[in-house]
């Protein structure tokens, strides 16, 4: 379609079409579903933090009145997992619990009140194991098993990947700069607790509503659970409260409940209380980096070796994933001629960590983003200006063959720079208050799925008929991000109609075609995409049979705002509903389908399906902050942004991402933390989350939410539809770097961790007094015992994308240390 | 607690209720707050949870016009109140002024907290017809959102105010 | 969803009707008023009462009198507290404590009294029943260790009332009425630096009345630390209260602290260190040395014990630099993040 045409609905802010629903309270989200018959389930859970079962007896609680069902491991013998090569989790645990809150036995009963105290009957006999609390005592205590299928100890992932030779690029630098940092954990708190409600269906199948992000992947995993045919399962994703990243795993809750219903013949329904939320947990992974990073005089980069130390805690989840993702996109920012990145991933005895918005790179880019702000202080540089003479071109190759599209990073730098006057604030402003900057970039979508295949990411049915009514349907899942609106948005201008004729049918695998899920920022452009090929087509079918009918030219029949018309014949012009008879009068019943496969990655080396993206989103952000010498209270008075979104569908929505981001990015700056307590080994052997509520999980409230300005960079990338690139997660990488370097310009000392506390502050502020080393952070990295990395060339350097051969690289560190 | 349970009373309980403007009877195990009977025994599920210990606000409803959280309300204590809840806000298909704002102007993402944020923006305009965006924050500082980071909810209730002001009707 | 545990519920009309229930039940029952400390322990099944004796309809337990000092209903709640003129005109401290209690909806729900008689809180008791299961309980319930030190041979619960320190600093008495009789007591008195026996309100009695004396001349403050603008327990409160002469100098002071201890904390020394000086800055880091030395702030709630301690004299000069009338506001924004 010729993208000159006007836009009647792209880029236009309105209603989102969903909007009305979420506001009347006739929305359903999975716990407010109630069916006739239904019956609740509670789950019993682990007390211990490594244990084997020895015995559970479920007599007493069986037989307790009002109770229909009670499960235990036993009835589930196949594990599970999102990621193929970690399915290393029981929906209930047969024998062998691996942190406080480990499910291993269910009932089912008339209510949940009754649930409850029947769980209490149940009686487990634990064998207490040892237990690991830190990724340290992980790698110290091989003996120590969390998983029985790992190589070495409690390591579940090892991975290093090099192109070019860092080392040499290091010793060539004017500078290498060695840093290290810890990004502590935090849980996506989504305000919707998890819930589900299954329902068996005609002869043995299975029905499941729930508060999921991917309900293909859950598809796929209850039939390999249950042992029942795909085809007779059908999950239906309910509009989720909430999602970022926590709805993505499968969880255990949600095959015993299909369970259940299959074996009791009546729906089960169950909603997770928040502290069970919390035990679900998959959240941001702990991450201890180590950076080694060389620099010119002038300031470019030469090199960067990085190292990272994932807490994975006690399951797989997507931890396969999230360990490439602490490395992989960080060279998208600035030119890097060489990079290293070492990855570990190391069960503990805690809750499994996973995907959350930003998934794995967030806390690299905080050490990044810190380490340049160093690196510019020391070589009197203005941070800003350091990061404009280094940002990636568009249609370029990272080193590690990441293909850069549209890039819009320098004009984010230069709004926001322009934006919060930085000039007049960076350096300048009185003691005690201060700006930092700090960029981000992100994926628009992971470009191999999560299980290997050559089928489509995303695929998009649309239904005309000659009402004039447009339904479309898709496997994509509405999590408040608007992707309904997206869906809407993308058909309803392609048909020249507005998104109130539009339905949208999402998320259900029994009547819609599949969409991977809403995970990687990936829903508008590979949905898009979809949707824009299905559209393109019907708008097409359209197009041939009004041509005919008005006796024109194809080329110039317009489909605008409800009308169907010639253009420039105003006689010539139809309602879009008569447009659709005649097509439907032409050609059948009318329905088109679209389909979306992301590019080929460049690189061609083993694993280098991570990362790669058909685009690529960007960031920049300023923060202000203002700290108190005395106490090392921090106050965040202003946010500026800039995101590179190539273009907003819906500008109100976009500007809702963004400043969404920027919240929880400032909540995981400063206060947000999911830590654990141990009691005194000597007295207990008790490892539990510290703080499973709402009220002590600390979450920004509307009193301590600053203004944000945002600046949305328009650019559209070729690669997405309309242009749009992402904006769900992008905008919250740069905000705790940001953060961390304006408490260095208010007061001089650097804070290498997050959260960034008062504590932390006024502990630096002391050491500052005292002519120490004006810092707090990390002391020291331990023996992780990474293995030789992969040695690919970069493309600058004659690489073809693939693995080179180690020899070769061994005769230039010989040549070298000869030489 | 199960030896207790045995001795407990457990018949139900009888409350009558005007919810959203109308009288309804209700009965219900006495254990129940205001948000277990809006949801369970009067299918509104328009009034959400996200904690059911008062530490969010999602279930925020108005009990004879104020701002409560109804989990941790005893609906045995509202006999005989007044309840509005999200499902009550609009008038006929006309959305109210705060659920227009809120859909227009990005005040709801996901949707979850909303309820709660409306019956408590509801509250608010209905005493305070003109306040400025700083009480609109402290008036909505007791209902967590984990989505917009606040900003278009209180550009949603100011501009919800506005429409109000010039209608010149009581919210 | 978090469930109450069955109870029976009784409704009485007037206090003494209320006192010969809660007589007649004994130990089994308890007063409920706002319900916002007492429900969320017994959905953790911290608290689980046979019988809840409601407040609700009681008369009388809103009354306000104003004639020499004030007279404060216990069954006001803290909204209503905040919205009572005479209490932001002659007990600023009060006024500010109050509009600083947890979030909006809790204070249009929790009451005064209830917040005064607030169950002292810790991390390892506000939890649910499996969660303290599985630390094997501790010894405010159903345990026996202390886990917070667990050399103490008592429990080390905060006090996290907001009220109580601004109305120690104030000088206020409550009145407790049982079904044998009634009592005043100096609000100081009702409490007890335990954990468990936090409070020496009497399982029979019921806190009807607050009542401030007439303080002419005397100013007062309230200043709570805590992460967020909203919700949070205090993890220090610094109440102060001063009548000063024309001159300057000090004629009376009561600084308390809350949060640092099981029981508000009066600090005579500190107290007495101020009469007779002038407010100067070296007085007032003075001042707060001195009440930093008092304070014991425990690893049981939000944020470094340490720091919570070191920021001690800090907050005692934000309250004292207020009494004696520097423009705080900008501070007050930073700190609580809004106007008070």
């Amino acid at each position: 379609m010729s993208t000159a045409k006007r836009l009647d609905v792209i880029g236009h802010a309105r209603r989102r079409v969903d909007g009305r629903e979420k506001v009347t309270g006739q929305l359903r989200y999975a716990d407010d579903m109630k069916l006739p018959r239904m019956l609740h389930m509670k789950l019993l859970r682990s007390s211990h933090p490594h244990a084997l079962i020895e015995a559970i007896d479920t007599a007493r609680a069986q037989a307790y009145p009002g109770v229909h069902l009670v499960l235990t491991g036993k009835d589930f013998p196949v594990p599970f997992g999102i990621m193929p090569v970690a399915q290393d989790e029981y929906p209930l645990a047969p024998e062998h619990v691996r942190y406080v809150g480990d499910p291993l036995a269910a009932v089912v009963a008339t209510d949940e009140q009754t649930a409850s105290a029947a769980l209490q009957l149940i009686e487990v006999k634990y064998k207490p194991l040892p237990t690991i609390a830190t990724p340290e005592e992980a790698l110290a205590q091989p003996e120590v098993r969390i998983h029985d299928y790992t190589d070495v100890g409690n390591i579940h992932r090892n991975q290093a990947f090099e192109f070019g030779d860092v080392e040499e690029a290091l010793s060539k630098s004017d500078h290498v700069f060695e840093d290290l940092f810890f990004y502590e954990g935090d849980n996506h708190m989504a305000m919707e607790q998890h819930a589900s409600l299954a329902r068996a269906e005609g002869e043995g199948k299975l029905t499941l509503w729930s508060s999921t992000q991917d309900p293909h992947y859950l598809h796929r995993q209850l039939a390999r659970v249950l042992q029942m045919p795909a085809a007779h399962i059908r999950v239906i994703a309910c509009d989720n409260g909430g999602g970022f990243g926590g709805k993505c795993d499968p969880a255990g809750h949600e095959f015993v409940v299909s369970k259940a219903a299959l074996m009791l013949g009546r729906p089960v329904k169950i909603c997770l209380t928040r502290e069970e939320v919390f035990y679900l947990h998959r959240g941001r992974h702990p991450v201890l980096m180590k950076f080694r990073t060389g620099v010119t005089k002038d300031g470019k980069l030469t090199g960067m070796h990085l190292q990272t130390l994932l807490d994975g805690g006690a399951y797989g989840s997507h931890g396969p994933a999230s360990t490439f993702y602490t490395g992989v996109l960080t060279p998208l920012t600035y030119e890097l001629p060489r990079f290293k990145f070492d990855a570990c991933r190391v069960f503990t005895n805690k809750p499994a960590c996973g995907p959350k918005r930003g998934h794995g790179t967030p806390q690299p880019r905080f050490g990044q983003e810190v380490q340049l702000d160093k690196i510019a202080e020391m070589l009197k540089r203005d941070p800003a200006e350091l990061r404009l003479n280094m940002v990636t071109q568009a249609n370029s190759l990272t080193a590690s063959w990441l293909k850069i599209g549209s890039n819009g990073l320098a004009e984010c730098i230069r709004q926001v720079v322009a934006g919060s006057g930085w000039k007049q604030k960076h350096g300048k402003l009185p003691q005690g208050r201060g700006v930092g900057i700090a960029c981000g970039s992100y994926m628009c979508g992971a470009g191999v799925s999560i299980y290997w295949n050559k089928m489509p990411h995303s695929g998009v049915q649309l239904a005309l008929d000659r009402s004039g009514q447009v339904t479309v349907f898709c496997g994509a899942t509405e999590i408040g991000q608007g992707s309904d609106d997206v869906l809407a948005a993308i058909v309803a201008e392609t048909l020249g109609i507005s998104t109130k004729e539009v339905r949208c049918i999402t998320g259900d695998t029994g009547i819609t075609p599949i969409d991977l899920g809403s995970y990687s920022s990936r829903v508008t452009i590979m949905m898009g995409n979809a949707a824009l090929q299905a559209a393109g087509r019907a708008r097409d079918m359209i197009v041939t049979a009004v041509a005919e009918q008005l006796e024109v030219l194809p080329e110039s029949v317009v489909l605008s705002r409800g009308r169907v018309f010639a253009a420039g014949d105003a006689a010539k012009s139809m309602s879009f509903a008569e447009a659709v008879v005649y097509a439907e009068s032409k050609f059948g019943t009318l329905g088109t389908v679209g389909s979306y496969t992301p590019p080929k990655p460049p690189g061609k080396f083993k694993a280098a399906g991570v990362g790669p993206s058909p685009a690529y989103s960007f960031s920049a952000c300023v923060v202000e902050v203002e700290v108190d010498e005395h106490t090392g209270w921090i106050n965040v008075p202003k946010v500026w942004i800039a995101h590179d979104i190539g273009r907003a569908l819906n500008p109100v929505l976009a500007r809702g991402q963004v400043i969404g981001g920027v919240y929880m990015g400032l909540g995981e700056a400063l206060m947000e933390e999911q830590v654990f307590r141990r009691l005194p080994p000597k007295l207990s052997s008790a490892l539990v989350h510290k703080i499973p509520s709402l009220l002590e999980y600390k979450s920004i409230t509307s009193l301590d939410m600053p203004e944000v300005e945002v600046m949305l960079v328009e650019d559209p990338d070729p690669n997405c539809p309309f242009g749009a690139k992402e904006v769900g997660q992008g905008p919250l990488l740069p905000v705790m770097p940001a953060v961390a370097n304006a408490i260095f310009d208010a007061v001089g000392v650097r804070i290498d961790e997050v959260p960034l506390t008062p504590e932390k502050v006024l502990r630096a502020l002391h050491l500052k007094r005292e002519g120490k080393n004006p810092r707090v952070g990390p002391e020291r990295f331990p023996d992780v015992p990474y293995p030789e990395p992969t040695f690919v060339l970069p493309p600058g350097e004659g690489g073809d994308g693939n693995e080179s051969k180690m020899a070769k690289r061994a005769d230039r560190v010989m040549e070298r240390s000869a030489s | 607690m199960n030896t207790a349970l045995q001795k407990v009373d457990q018949r139900k309980a009888h409350i009558t209720l005007r919810v959203n403007g109308e009288e309804v009877e209700v009965s219900f195990a006495p254990y129940k707050t205001l948000l277990e009977v809006l949801r369970e025994e009067l299918d509104l599920t328009g009034t959400k949870h996200g904690c059911e210990l008062g530490e969010c606000g999602a279930c925020a409803v108005l009990v004879d016009g104020e701002p409560l959280l109804s989990c941790l309300k005893l609906a045995l204590e509202c006999d005989g109140a007044s309840i509005e809840t999200v499902e009550g806000l609009a008038e006929g298909p006309e959305l109210h002024p705060l659920q227009a704002a809120f859909s227009d102007h990005g005040g709801s993402q996901c949707g979850y907290c909303t309820p709660g944020v409306l019956m408590t923006a509801k509250g608010l305009l209905d005493r305070e017809p003109n306040p400025s965006r700083e009480r609109i924050k402290e008036a909505l500082s007791g209902n967590l959102c984990r989505c917009t980071g606040y900003q278009q909810i209180v550009d949603s209730v100011a501009d919800a105010a506005r429409t109000l002001r010039e209608r010149g009707v009581k919210a | 969803m978090m469930r109450l545990p069955w109870f029976q519920y009784q409704r009485p009309a007037s206090v003494a009707e209320a006192a010969r229930m809660l007589a007649a039940e004994g130990p089994r029952g308890m007063l409920i008023a706002g319900g916002t400390d007492l429900l969320p322990n017994m959905k953790r099944r911290q608290q689980t009462p046979a019988t809840l004796i409601s407040l609700s309809r009681v008369e009388g337990l809103k009354k306000i009198t104003n004639g020499s000092g004030l007279t404060l209903g216990a069954g006001l709640t803290l909204t209503e507290v905040v919205g009572t003129g005479a209490v932001r005109e002659k007990y600023r401290g009060l006024w500010q404590a109050a509009a600083q209690v947890a979030s909006p909806h809790l204070r249009n729900m929790g009451t005064l009294g209830g917040n005064l008689c607030l169950d002292t809180r810790c991390n390892y008791y506000n939890q649910n029943e499996e969660w303290r299961e599985a630390i094997g309980y501790c010894m405010k319930k159903e345990g026996k260790t202390c886990w917070v030190a667990t050399a103490s041979k008592r429990c080390l619960a905060v006090s996290s009332t907001d009220t109580a320190p601004a109305l120690i600093a104030l000088d206020a008495k409550v009145r407790l009425v049982s079904a044998a009789g009634e009592r005043e007591l100096a609000l100081a008195s009702l409490y007890n630096n335990d954990g468990i026996n936090y409070i020496t309100r009497k399982p029979d009695e019921i806190l009807t009345e607050v009542v401030l004396p007439q303080l002419d001349g005397w100013s007062s403050t309230y200043w709570k630390l805590r992460r967020r603008g909203s919700f949070d327990f205090p993890l220090l409160g610094v109440a102060a209260a001063a009548r000063m002469a024309p001159d300057g100098s000090v004629l009376e002071a009561r600084v308390v602290l809350g949060a640092v201890s099981s029981q508000p904390l009066p600090l005579a020394k500190a107290s007495e260190f101020l009469v007779g000086k002038k407010l100067n800055d070296e007085v007032i880091a003075e001042a707060g040395v001195l009440a930093a030395s008092r304070a014991k702030p425990m690893d049981n709630t939000d944020l470094d014990v340490y720091w919570r301690k070191e920021v001690v004299p800090s907050f005692v000069g934000y309250a004292l630099r207020e009494i004696r009338g520097d423009d705080m506001r900008a501070m007050r924004m930073r700190i609580s993040r809004q106007a008070l």
